[in-house]
């Protein structure tokens, strides 16, 4: 594949998407996160043999981590790198917690073939985000609730909360690691 | 929630990230604890107040000199481990050269020394005191370096860690390089350093239990 014509590498490709979405374009963002989605199942799923029905939760734990860290993507390293690395953090993190090392059947450092299959078929979580969401103190989930589920603006959603537009913001930021540290505990 | 309305969720509303937020990070958490640190040294310990006349002295500026490199070399390294899939690279030389260097002054300092004095030179007037005055100093930094760490993605938490209580130590030592008399290699190289090592073994036992995320 070449760089200057129509045909883009996935690293290429992704890496101008999230760049266009750090920089405010939300649907940059979401065709990233989508696109990486497909990416994580399969490299997830090809590593927890053992835990099928883990898959699903691990990849959501994932994608908040991803999320909730997007300020460290250096945009001159590659991003192959920095998604692998925070999804084999991710997934070291659970078979620690679990003790069961011995699942692995491929080795982790394969930070190249992680972009070289996707894995579109979704599974079932087996946890409910949306009931971790309820665990939240107040502050938090109603800046979710209303920002991120109901898509209002800052202001619109410091007018309904009485809170202030940062107050709302930071909300959102820290109510995002709350529910990754939640459904992390649950895994 | 299934997986792509947890995409859609994360990706309405604003999404966009400030340039240079690690950075950022890392000015706000150190310049802090350096500030509180300076508070701290001018409360407790006064700056020395032969000040005008050290500053004519070339053993002033190699302590400067080592304190300040190995400050930027360990935020360098702190910088890099702050970055999922980001290597280290060449930050742990950036980070032994100036500690060889103080020891190989401080050897060649001793050689060359007449035996009577070379006790003198090792212990100096405050050797009992100065590692622990170095790590006061690098309390309030440590804290603001660890913070600046907690917010960002090290993968490697003993090592971020260390990282951050070097980070910490060195720049304690630059601030109370403007108290401290000492003026030789060897009490420099050995108590200065141990008073680093203080906060960067605190660092390596902290990091993975409260660095991750």
């Amino acid at each position: 594949m070449t760089n200057n014509g129509q045909t883009q590498t996935p690293e290429q490709h992704l890496r101008g998407l999230l760049l266009q979405g750090l920089a405010g374009d939300g649907r940059a963002y979401q065709d990233f996160l989508t696109a990486v989605c497909g990416y994580l199942r399969g490299f997830l799923r090809r590593r927890l043999k053992g835990l099928p029905d883990d898959v699903e939760d691990l990849l959501q734990e994932c994608l908040l981590a991803l999320h909730n860290q997007r300020h460290t993507y250096d945009a001159a390293q590659p991003l192959t790198a920095w998604v692998h690395a925070i999804a084999k953090y991710k997934l070291i993190d659970l078979l620690r917690r679990r003790a069961l090392r011995e699942q692995l059947h491929e080795p982790l450092d394969d930070a190249l073939g992680l972009f070289a299959t996707a894995d579109l078929e979704a599974a079932e979580a087996r946890h409910d985000l949306a009931k971790f969401l309820d665990q939240l103190p107040r502050q938090q989930r109603l800046p979710i609730m209303h920002m991120k589920l109901q898509g209002l603006s800052v202001t619109e959603a410091a007018a309904l909360t009485g809170m202030s537009e940062s107050a709302v913001k930071v909300g959102v930021h820290r109510g995002l690691k709350a529910l990754a540290v939640l459904l992390g505990a649950n895994l | 929630m299934k997986t792509d309305e947890l995409v859609a969720m994360l990706a309405r509303g604003n999404v966009d990230v400030a340039p240079q937020w690690v950075e950022g990070r890392f000015v706000v958490g150190l310049g802090l604890g350096a500030l509180v640190s300076g508070m701290l040294m001018l409360a407790s310990l006064d700056i020395r107040a032969d000040l005008a006349a050290a500053v004519a002295v070339p053993m002033f500026w190699v302590k400067l000199g080592f304190a300040s490199s190995l400050m930027l070399a360990s935020l360098l390294a702190a910088l890099r481990l702050s970055r999922p899939g980001i290597s280290i690279g060449r930050a742990p030389a950036a980070i032994a050269t100036p500690i060889a260097a103080l020891w190989l002054l401080a050897i060649t300092t001793l050689v060359t020394a007449a035996p009577s004095q070379r006790l003198a030179l090792l212990l100096g007037e405050s050797w009992a005191l100065c590692p622990w005055l170095i790590a006061m100093l690098a309390a309030p930094i440590f804290v603001g370096s660890m913070w600046a760490l907690a917010g960002l993605a090290p993968t490697r938490l003993r090592l971020a860690g260390a990282t951050a209580g070097l980070l910490s130590g060195a720049t304690a030592t630059l601030i109370y390089c403007l108290h401290c008399p000492e003026m030789t290699a060897p009490f420099l190289a050995t108590w200065y350093i141990l008073g680093i090592a203080i906060p960067t073994a605190l660092g390596a036992v902290l990091g993975p239990r409260i660095l991750r995320w």
